[in-house]
């Protein structure tokens, strides 16, 4: 980019000289330092209660001898794959609400950093990352207790935690983008009952989403969380089961993803330029 | 350090700047003071390059806001009105975190943390959490971190509102001392004392507009008079007493709960009083200050 000063001459247009959005990263990793011992027991029982609960106690009760409840996988398995992007959702959009909130509004940290040789592209980059590592944690710690509960097993488990964090920026950036435009608190009320909850329910997290009316299994597909959830069960559960996905099918999903995810971003970018009035 | 023409900024139909002119000589102290809402903030904000003009010109360090906004913060100290800590974290914490912004090697800005502890008078509160510390502790914090990257120009948005008497006077004690050191200071402020203390020249602000320049003494000396006279009477409307006066100095200026007469010398001014045989209730002779200029300017009180 350049630009032309008054006196007419075209000079390139800064390289910032501040620290960027690792810098910005920097900070949102300081303030987890200090709360973390609070998110890890969460970040670990959560897992293991729904695991425990539908997974084990439900998948007892209808999968029988030979005949699994969702055909070629134990309903552990299913579950607990489709828990995994679940996770990451959860954990996306929380970190891309009240903490984001918190920054613009409640505690003016989004400020001090403009004061800054900061730019809003760096505001949100070191958002972008936070939340990816907040996800990746998650995610992680998830998975290391599907493992040790049996209900997932090899390599194929890795690949399921990366469309996972994948997953959790589909959502975490366009609620950021939310985050930008929303007024109150109020606001996030609306979006967990009306958005996340469903999404939570109707995305073949618990069941394949084939069982649901046509127009519903169509509208579906609308959602990100049916596409994590087709990639981590596709890496996790792999050739052998219903699940698998040739190259093409992997792409598509990883794309419609991306599209929520970079879409989000720019809007984000934008909302919080004229948030700020910078 | 700071040239502005024609500056101007709204928010849709509402105009905060209304066309000022400004210029901020290096290692000077410029103060703007005005009332709230006389367009102080903006163009606070201007200058700190995080919220664009409307209209006009403004260059600071000799760069442009619109083109070069990222280049004039590193080399700037902001202190904003709201403290905009980091409660959560301890006071070193915060200094090491904001340094970062600026892109500063970790070293230099933990060495430049320790000393900023020093200037700020919280060394011995070093580790503790921001959100346990009282208002003037956070305020020199805020101050502390608004010098991690050794500004040339510090701007500070009402430096002390909000604070107790001796908290405020700590506070003065350290910007003089940055001043000393030669650094440029920018501050807003509503409290004539403050702008007395601090500013060597200032800017009177009304509704957007410059309404005038000068050193706060020369200031005093063109629109104010020596010495002020303040008389209470027993009256509901001391506007019905401001006749029973009239003549004695330059001027009266009638107030809801007193009349100011603007004179050379207090005490011979209240022996010219009692000799009409008029009584006040209570008297009062003070040297003039911004506030009689602020009065005779715009006709209001800086503190409504």
């Amino acid at each position: 980019m350049t630009a032309t000063t008054p006196a007419g001459v075209s000079t390139a247009v800064e390289s910032p000289p501040g620290g960027g959005w690792l810098s910005v990263l920097a900070y949102w990793m300081a303030v987890y330092k200090r709360v973390w011992k609070g998110t890890i027991i969460s970040s670990f029982l959560a897992p293991l209660a729904y695991l425990a609960g539908m997974g084990i106690g439900l998948g007892s009760l209808i999968d029988s001898g030979e005949r699994t409840a969702v055909e070629g996988v134990p309903y552990l398995a299913f579950v607990a794959t489709g828990l995994l992007a679940a996770q990451a959702m959860q954990t996306g959009v929380g970190e891309a609400t009240f903490p984001v909130m918190g920054a613009i509004k409640w505690h003016h940290t989004y400020e001090a950093m403009l004061a800054t040789p900061l730019r809003v592209q760096d505001l949100v980059r070191g958002h972008v990352v936070y939340a990816a590592i907040r996800v990746a944690t998650t995610v992680g710690v998830f998975a290391i207790v599907s493992i040790a509960l049996g209900a997932l097993s090899g390599w194929g488990v890795l690949g399921a935690v990366v469309f996972a964090i994948l997953g959790g920026l589909a959502f975490a950036m366009p609620v950021y983008f939310y985050s930008c435009r929303v007024r109150s608190e109020q606001g996030y009320n609306v979006l967990s009952r009306f958005v996340i909850m469903p999404l939570f329910l109707f995305s073949g997290t618990f069941f394949p989403i084939s069982q649901l009316p046509a127009w519903l299994e169509a509208l579906a597909w609308v959602s990100p969380l049916t596409h994590a959830g087709a990639l981590t069960r596709a890496a996790a559960l792999g050739p052998g089961s219903p699940f698998v996905l040739d190259l093409g099918g992997y792409l598509l999903h990883i794309a419609y993803l991306l599209l929520w995810a970079v879409g989000g971003y720019l809007l984000g970018v934008r909302a919080l330029r004229s948030r700020m009035g910078a | 350090m700071i040239k502005a023409v024609g500056l101007r900024k709204s928010f849709g139909d509402f105009t905060a700047v209304d066309g000022i002119d400004v210029e901020v000589a290096p290692g000077e102290s410029f103060g703007f003071l005005g009332p709230n809402g006389a367009g102080k903030t903006s163009t606070m904000k201007i200058i700190g390059c995080t919220s664009p003009a409307s209209g006009g010109t403004i260059r600071i360090l000799g760069m442009d806001p619109a083109s070069q906004a990222s280049k004039i913060k590193a080399r700037l100290g902001v202190v904003p009105q709201e403290d905009a800590l980091d409660a959560d974290l301890t006071v070193f914490e915060n200094l090491l975190v904001y340094g970062r912004y600026f892109g500063l090697p970790r070293a230099t800005v933990r060495a430049r943390a320790e000393e900023l502890l020093e200037f700020a008078q919280l060394v011995d509160k070093r580790d503790e959490i921001v959100e346990k510390l009282s208002g003037g502790m956070k305020r020199r914090l805020t101050i502390a971190r608004g010098l991690i990257n050794t500004p040339q120009i510090v701007l500070l948005d009402e430096p002390t509102t909000g604070l107790d008497p001796q908290a405020r006077h700590i506070l003065w004690d350290r910007l003089f001392r940055l001043k000393r050191e030669g650094v440029t200071l920018v501050l807003t402020t509503h409290y004539m004392d403050e702008a007395e203390q601090l500013c060597d020249r200032l800017v009177v602000m009304d509704k957007g507009r410059i309404v005038a320049e000068g050193s706060p003494r020369a200031l005093i000396a063109e629109h104010a008079s020596r010495e002020v006279l303040e008389l209470r009477f027993d009256v509901a409307d001391h506007a019905e007493r401001a006749a029973d006066v009239e003549g004695i100095g330059a001027r009266v200026e009638v107030l809801a709960d007193r009349l100011l007469l603007y004179v050379e010398n207090g005490d011979v001014a209240l022996e010219q009083v009692t000799a009409r045989g008029v009584h006040p209730m209570s008297s009062l002779v003070r040297r003039a200050s911004l506030e009689d200029v602020f009065l005779r300017l715009t006709g209001r009180s800086l503190i409504e």
